[in-house]
C-alpha cells in the first residue's frame, strides 16, 4: 500500500503542478475527467482484473449511460408525445413482441422444416408490421419543431438520478450481450462487445426521436448552480472578494470544485464497494475462476453465470461513468464517441494502473487521462523544437507541425506496449 | 423487358457491389484467420495493418505519378502495390520481432496477445495518421468505367443502364489471383505444408523439425500481402480514410468467425456472406420491385429493410446467430 500511497501523492502533485503552472481551471478540468476515467477504469478492472473478461465495448456502455442523462433529466416534449409518442412506443412493443414470439416458437416447436418456416414467417410479418407502425410514429415525432426538439424528451427528473439509471441501462445491454457470447472463447466476447458498441453509437446517431441524433441534445440540467447565478448572488461575490478572486473566475472554479466533490464521492463509494467485493468470498471465487476455470468448475461453481454477473456489474459501472460525463459536459453529442478514446484508452488506464487492483485501476485512470491531455501540448512543443531549424514554409515543417495532434495515439500505444512488456502487473500490482 | 430491367438494376446495386465488397472482406478475413491459425490470437491490429499497407501503396503511387509513370487504363496503385506489400511486410516483421516474439517464447495466454495487438493497433493508427493524416484520400486513376450506363442503354435498348466500374472488376480479378496463389502455396509448397502442419498440431510439427520462427515469419509476410491488397482494393473501390479501415475490423472478424476461425476456405465464404447480407438488407428495393410489380402495384416507400447506417448491425447479427447456433463456424474452424 505504501507504494500506492506514494504514487497517489505523485498524482496529486501532478494535478497541483498543472494548477500552479497552467492555471487552476485546467487542473480542475483534468481532475474532473480524471475522476470519471477512474470510475470507467474501475468498471473495466472489475471485468478484466477480477474475472479475466475481455470487454472492448466500453464506449457503448459509456454512451448508454450518457443517453440516460438525457432520458432522465430533459423536460418531456408534450407536443411530440401527443403527435406520435404512443404510436412509436407501440411500434417498439410490437418489435419486441415479434422477437419474443420467434424465440418462443423456436423453443416450443419440434425440430424440423416447419419450425424454421414458422419462425421466418413470424419474423418477416412482425418486421413489416413493426416498420409500418414505428415509422409513422417516428415521422410524427421528428416533425415537431425539428430545429429545437423533434424528440420525445426525457422525464424531467433531477439529473443525479440519471447516474444510477445510466448504470441500469448499461447493465441491461450487458445482460443481452453477455447471454450470447459468454461461455465461448474469450476472443468472441471481445468481438461481440466491439460490435455492440458500434451499434449503440449508430442507434444514438440515427434515431433522432430518441435523443436528437447528431443534432445533439444541449442544455442538460445541472446538479450544481450555474456560473451566471453565482455571479448574480451578492453573498458569493463577497466571499470571492474575501479570498482575493474576481467573481467570474471564482464562479467557474467553484462550479468545477462542486463537480469534483460529486465525482469523488461516487468514485469513493464505488471503490469501497469494489474493495469489499474483492475481499469477500465472492471476490475470492471470482479470482479462483479467473486463475483456473476448470478447477473452479470442478468445485461446483457455475462459471458462465458468475461471468455474466461480473460482466453486468462492470458494464453498469461504465454506464454510471458515462452518465457522469454527459452531466459534466451538459450535452449529449453522439458524434464524439470514438472507440480509440472511450474503449481502448480505458484499457490502457487499467493495464498501466495495475489490473486486478482497484486502487491501481483508479490511479491509472487519472494518470493516463492527465497524460492524454498533456501529450498534445508536449508534442506540439517537441515538433516546434525539431522544426525550429527548418526554413519557414517548407513542406516538411508544415506537415510535422500539423501532425503533432496525432502524437497521442502513438504515445498511448507505446506506453501500453512498454508496460505490458516490462511491468505487466502495472504500477500498483495485485496483492 | 421489365424483367431484364429489374435484373440489370439488381446487378447494378446488389450483385456487383456485393461481389467487390465480399472479395475485399474475404481477403481481410483470410489475414485474420491465418494469424489465428498459426499464431493463435485474434489480431486487433488487422484493420490498421490494412490502413498501413494502403498508405504505403498511396505514397508509392504518388511517387510513380510524380515520375510520370502510369498504368494506362488501370490504376497506378496496382503498379505500386508490390512496394506497399514490401513496406508492410517489413513493418509487421519488425513488430513481430520487437513485440510479439517475446510473448510467443513465454507462451503467454492468447488474451494477452490480443491486448498486445491492441497496443500495436494504437501505434499503427498513430503512425498512419502521423504520416498521411485523417482526411479522405481518393487515389484511383485510369479509366473509371468498364461498362457505362449510356452505352449500355444504347446497345440494349433497356431503360436501366448497367454500370460496372473498373475498380470492381480489378477487385475481383486481383482477389481471385491472390486466393489462387495462397491456396497453391498452402497446398503445394513445402513451406505452405509446414504452415498447415503447424496450425493443426504445433507440438507434432516442432517434433518433425519444422522451424517455428520461419513459419511465423512467412505467415506475417503473407498476412501483410493480403492485408495490403485488401486495403488497396477497398481504397480504390471507395476511398482511403484511416478511421474507416479501423471500422472494417468488425465485418472482417465477423467473416472470419462465420467461416470458422483458422479455416481459409471459411474466411472466403464468410466474406461473401457478410457482404451480400449487408448489401441486400440495406439496399432500397423500390426500383427493382417497381419493374417487377404489375401496373399500379409499385411500392410507395423505399422498401429498405435497414438504413445504411446500420450496416454494422448486419455483420453483428450474423455473428450472433453463428455464435448461438454453430460456434465453430460454417467450415468447422479450430475454436470452441
Amino acid at each position: 500500500m505504501s507504494r500506492g500511497l506514494i504514487l497517489y501523492a505523485l498524482m496529486a502533485a501532478l494535478i497541483v503542478g498543472t494548477g500552479l503552472l497552467q492555471g487552476w481551471n485546467l487542473a480542475l478540468t483534468i481532475l474532473n475527467m480524471g475522476l470519471i476515467s477512474g470510475v470507467m477504469a474501475l468498471g473495466v478492472n472489475l471485468q478484466w482484473g477480477f474475472a479475466g473478461l475481455f470487454n472492448v465495448g466500453v464506449m457503448g456502455f459509456v454512451a448508454l449511460g450518457g443517453l440516460a442523462a438525457v432520458l432522465v433529466a430533459m423536460p418531456p416534449v408534450g407536443e411530440a408525445w401527443a403527435a406520435g409518442g404512443v404510436r412509436l412506443l407501440l411500434g417498439l412493443a410490437l418489435g419486441a413482441a415479434t422477437v419474443v414470439a420467434a424465440v418462443l416458437l423456436w423453443t416450443r416447436m419440434a425440430r424440423g422444416r416447419m419450425r424454421a418456416l414458422a419462425v421466418a414467417a413470424v419474423l418477416l410479418v412482425g418486421w413489416l408490421v413493426y416498420r409500418e407502425v414505428f415509422d409513422g410514429g417516428v415521422g410524427a415525432v421528428e416533425a415537431v419543431n425539428p430545429a429545437s426538439t423533434g424528440y420525445l424528451g426525457g422525464l424531467g427528473l433531477p439529473v443525479l438520478l440519471a447516474w444510477p439509471v445510466g448504470g441500469l441501462i448499461a447493465a441491461g445491454g450487458a445482460w443481452v450481450i453477455g447471454k450470447v457470447s459468454l461461455g465461448l472463447r474469450s476472443d468472441y466476447l471481445a468481438i461481440a462487445t466491439l460490435g455492440i458498441a458500434e451499434i449503440v453509437i449508430a442507434v444514438m446517431k440515427n434515431e433522432d426521436w430518441l435523443a436528437r441524433g447528431v443534432k445533439n441534445v444541449i442544455g442538460i440540467p445541472r446538479p450544481v448552480p450555474y456560473e451566471v447565478d453565482l455571479q448574480a448572488s451578492a453573498g458569493f461575490a463577497e466571499r470571492a472578494n474575501a479570498v482575493g478572486l474576481d467573481v467570474v473566475t471564482a464562479s467557474t472554479l467553484w462550479v468545477k470544485v462542486l463537480y469534483s466533490g460529486l465525482f469523488a464521492a461516487v468514485l469513493l463509494i464505488l471503490l469501497w464497494l469494489a474493495q469489499r467485493a474483492l475481499a469477500s468470498p465472492w471476490g475470492r471465487m471470482m479470482r479462483a475462476i479467473r486463475d483456473n476455470e476448470v478447477a473452479a468448475e470442478a468445485m461446483g461453481k457455475d462459471v458462465t453465470r458468475r461471468h455474466l454477473q461480473v460482466f453486468i456489474l462492470g458494464s453498469a459501472v461504465c454506464g454510471i461513468a458515462g452518465a457522469m460525463m454527459t452531466t459534466l459536459d451538459g450535452q449529449l453529442t453522439p458524434g464524439t464517441y470514438q472507440p480509440l478514446r472511450f474503449t481502448f484508452l480505458v484499457w490502457v488506464m487499467v493495464i498501466v494502473g495495475g489490473s486486478g487492483n482497484n486502487y491501481g485501476a483508479v490511479l491509472g485512470g487519472m494518470l493516463v487521462w492527465w497524460l492524454w491531455v498533456m501529450v498534445e501540448p508536449i508534442g506540439l512543443w517537441l515538433m516546434t523544437t525539431i522544426t525550429a531549424g527548418m526554413p519557414d514554409g517548407s513542406w516538411l515543417k508544415g506537415h510535422l507541425q500539423d501532425s503533432a495532434a496525432h502524437m497521442r495515439l502513438l504515445t498511448m500505444g507505446v506506453i501500453l506496449l512498454l508496460v505490458l512488456r516490462f511491468s505487466p502487473r502495472g504500477l500498483v500490482p495485485e496483492r | 423487358m421489365e424483367l431484364m430491367n429489374a435484373l440489370v438494376a439488381l446487378l447494378n446495386y446488389v450483385v456487383v457491389p456485393g461481389l467487390a465488397y465480399g472479395a475485399q472482406l474475404a481477403l481481410g478475413a483470410l489475414g485474420v484467420t491465418l494469424i489465428y491459425g498459426i499464431l493463435r490470437f485474434s489480431n486487433f491490429a488487422h484493420g490498421d495493418t490494412m490502413a498501413f499497407g494502403t498508405m504505403a501503396t498511396i505514397l508509392a503511387t504518388w511517387g510513380l505519378q510524380a515520375a510520370g509513370v502510369t498504368f494506362g487504363v488501370l490504376p497506378t496503385a496496382l503498379l505500386a502495390l508490390p512496394v506497399g506489400i514490401l513496406g508492410t511486410a517489413l513493418f509487421v516483421l519488425g513488430t513481430d520481432r520487437a513485440v510479439y516474439r517475446f510473448y510467443r517464447t513465454q507462451k503467454a495466454a492468447p488474451v494477452i496477445l490480443v491486448i498486445v495487438s491492441m497496443g500495436v493497433m494504437f501505434v499503427m493508427n498513430g503512425v498512419v495518421r502521423f504520416i498521411i493524416g485523417v482526411d479522405d484520400i481518393g487515389f484511383a486513376d485510369g479509366a473509371r468505367y468498364l461498362v457505362n450506363a449510356r452505352d449500355f442503354r444504347d446497345w440494349s435498348g433497356l431503360d436501366e443502364g448497367l454500370v460496372i466500374r473498373v475498380p470492381q472488376v480489378i477487385t475481383l480479378a486481383t482477389a481471385a489471383v491472390a486466393v489462387a496463389l495462397l491456396f497453391w502455396f498452402l497446398n503445394r509448397t513445402r513451406t505452405g505444408k509446414s504452415m498447415r502442419a503447424f496450425s493443426d498440431n504445433e507440438d507434432l510439427a516442432l517434433l518433425s523439425g519444422i522451424n517455428p520462427e520461419k513459419v511465423v515469419a512467412v505467415t506475417w509476410i503473407i498476412v501483410a500481402a493480403l492485408a495490403t491488397t485488401a486495403g488497396v482494393l477497398y481504397g480504390l473501390d471507395k476511398s482511403f480514410k484511416a478511421f474507416t479501415y479501423f471500422q472494417l475490423l468488425l465485418p472482417i472478424f465477423a467473416a472470419a468467425i462465420v467461416g470458422g476461425l483458422g479455416s481459409p476456405l471459411g474466411a472466403i465464404a464468410g466474406g461473401f456472406l457478410i457482404a451480400f447480407s449487408e448489401v441486400t438488407l440495406t439496399y432500397p428495393w423500390k426500383k427493382v420491385l417497381g419493374y417487377l410489380a404489375p401496373e399500379g402495384w409499385e411500392p410507395e416507400g423505399l422498401v429498405q429493410l435497414l438504413s445504411t447506417d446500420y450496416k454494422f448491425a448486419v455483420s453483428f447479427a450474423i455473428l450472433v446467430l453463428v455464435l448461438l447456433f454453430r460456434p465453430t463456424g460454417l467450415f468447422r474452424g479450430q475454436s470452441v
